[in-house]
């Protein structure tokens, strides 16, 4: 991890009663000995919370699941849906996979790269939004499409992507 | 929030009929059938043998993309052996240019519920774990809401139907990961790790998830299997299934028909329908323009071109034949004015993004190919570039646990195979510019 993300990391990490009794509800699933398989899900609903994972936090899920810190890491540090880094508010995921590709979307992510002042990867300076490019989410139907947090926005036009972001 | 805005959906085995405004509700599913399959089975104690006879007279086919038969899949099971066994679901939709498994999530998820139910009767099973990918939050909570009312009313749990027979199933969320669609890697991260594939053998009929003997089939698969055994009145015949179809290929399919089209959408359509037809359901290629490639199953599968595709029905032997596959049923339609460069390296930069890094050949294989690529676009390529493409895929092919390194390995194969002329074009300009 890099030292700005450390000098952000609260120092102790912290999860509501709300949260830990989400991450119970998930364990619920396994069979008793089988508590790390709630894994993923502890460290998506500690993101929910806190809006990224850094060590500390990492290492607190891996506390609450009950398996060594390096469990959590590789998890953590594998999937793409985790931000390792602070990231903004509302965090932007444009498909630029073949099917949004054909229907136009780098006229989408020239848009949002104007409109919002910054390039992929970016995060606005006052932390609204965060662009990311992510692979084929499987709405190709409805290409060119994007996904900010957690809802999936279709048929993008730049009028379009206008009205979408306004609600963020 | 969910509306048939964008989606053709029709009527048939996994899609619900169009004229019912909430489909995915537990009343509209009972109201063309829904859950009678799996009442008559608990009913009758039908024997778990004929239903697996059934499946494999229906020539129901892995829908994921292998094409596996799934009743032949069941039958591996050993179903009267101790200790607990495992259903699980792949809804890790993630091929580029699928979108079918999402549409079965969101607007019929107790035909999945059912489909599961049943497996899990047919395999002495009592739990099974649906895995979504992560990015599915709205189908997520569609299926969530339709196991708690599939539990309220008795389908799910320790006592279905009063039958004694007991079934209960999860959903789990991925984090996002392509390769967590390969079976294995899917049961390393439904045990809460990195989702890197197994070797094989053993298989998961043998060793699954926790070790317990498991069967995991694609969410369509599973959600075809109430429909079948129903037969549309011809209680469990499953060459109702079959007749719909073609030989070797039974039933209907599913096609995501996507990229230049006029209406893009997902179509269910009996498996043997002519390419020509599908894309006239699709509105025919957009802005009137020429047909030039189709990718027929999703991003791994070979690209054909217009001519031959035009020639083509949509089945397991007649996509063989003509040099690809059916896939997931994603069909990615590309126009005259496509440039097969830029696809190509968007497709390698798909593959090298989503290796999970455990195999040498592909980890290593798969940059080489989209940085090689990456410069032929950017006309900084070299003739020799071309057998070097080949070189590399070669290598990968065949060389890795799972078949993501062939996926990443075909395109290039195909495209070089088809338009070697516009790689060779795009060096030969590059060059004459900077001459």
């Amino acid at each position: 991890m890099n030292d700005t993300a450390m000098e952000n990391a609260p120092e102790t990490p912290v999860l509501s009663q709300a949260a830990l009794d989400e991450i119970e509800q998930e364990c619920a699933k396994y069979p008793p000995d089988r508590r790390q398989s709630a894994l993923l899900a502890a460290l998506r609903i500690a993101q929910d919370e806190h809006g990224w994972l850094w060590d500390g936090m990492i290492e607190h899920v891996a506390g609450v699941i009950g398996v060594p810190p390096v469990r959590a890491y590789e998890v953590a540090t594998f999937y793409s849906m985790y931000h390792l880094k602070p990231v903004g508010r509302n965090v932007i995921r444009l498909c630029t996979n073949i099917s949004c590709m054909l229907r136009g979307c780098d006229e989408i992510q020239r848009h949002i790269e104007q409109k919002l002042g910054i390039r992929m990867g970016q995060t606005t300076g006052d932390e609204r939004f965060t662009l990311q490019e992510v692979e084929c989410l499987c709405a190709c139907a409805g290409a060119p499409m994007m996904q900010v947090n957690k809802e999936y926005h279709e048929n993008l036009t730049p009028e379009r992507v206008d009205e979408i972001l306004a609600r963020y | 929030m969910f509306e048939y805005n964008t989606m053709k959906i029709r009527g048939g085995v996994c899609y619900p009929p169009e004229d019912v405004a909430t489909p995915w509700t537990l009343e509209a599913y009972k109201s063309w059938g829904g859950y009678s399959a799996l009442e008559r089975v608990l009913g009758e104690r039908t024997d778990p043998a004929a239903i697996i006879d059934c499946l494999k007279t229906s020539n129901l086919r892995g829908r994921g993309g292998a094409g596996f038969p799934p009743g032949i899949k069941w039958s591996f099971m050993p179903r009267n052996s101790p200790g607990q066994k495992y259903i699980l679901c792949n809804s890790d939709e993630g091929e580029p240019g699928t979108c079918k498994d999402r549409d079965i999530l969101r607007y019929n998820p107790h035909a999945l519920i059912e489909g599961m139910a049943i497996a899990g009767y047919v395999m002495g099973a009592s739990v099974g774990y649906n895995f979504i990918r992560g990015e599915f939050w709205e189908p997520y909570l569609q299926v969530e809401a339709a196991i708690r009312e599939a539990r309220e009313a008795g389908l799910l749990g320790d006592d279905i139907l009063g039958s004694g027979f007991a079934f209960d199933m999860h959903n789990h969320l991925g984090a996002g990961a392509y390769i967590c669609g390969e079976e294995t890697a899917l049961m390393e991260a439904l045990e809460g790790k990195k989702g890197q594939p197994r070797f094989k053998p053993p298989f998961p009929a043998a060793f699954g998830l926790y070790g317990r003997p498991s069967t995991i089939n694609n969410t369509e698969s599973l959600a075809s299997v109430p429909a079948i055994l129903r037969a549309n009145g011809n209680w469990m015949d499953g060459e109702w299934f079959s007749d719909i179809g073609v030989p070797n290929s039974g039933g209907t399919k599913i096609f995501s028909v996507t990229g230049h089209v006029e209406e893009p959408g997902n179509f269910e359509v009996p498996m043997g329908t002519p390419f020509r037809d599908l894309l006239a359901m699709a509105g025919g290629v957009w802005k009137n323009r020429q047909l030039k490639a189709v990718i027929p199953g999703g991003s791994s599968v070979p690209v054909l071109p217009a001519e031959i595709i035009m020639e083509c029905t949509m089945d397991y032997d007649a996509l063989r034949d003509a040099g690809s596959a059916v896939g997931a049923g994603s069909v990615i339609i590309m126009d005259e004015t496509t440039d097969m460069v830029q696809v190509l390296e968007r497709l390698a930069y798909f593959y090298h993004e989503e290796s999970c890094g455990q195999c040498t050949p592909c980890r290593e294989g798969t940059g080489w190919l989209y940085r090689i690529l990456h410069r032929i676009n950017r006309g900084r390529g070299t003739m020799e570039d071309l057998d070097t493409l080949l070189d590399v895929a070669n290598r990968i092919e065949g060389r890795t646990i799972c078949a993501l390194g062939d996926a990443a390995a075909w395109p290039v194969q195909s495209f070089l195979r088809h338009y070697r002329h516009e790689f060779e074009a795009k060096i030969r300009d590059a060059g004459s510019r900077a001459a």
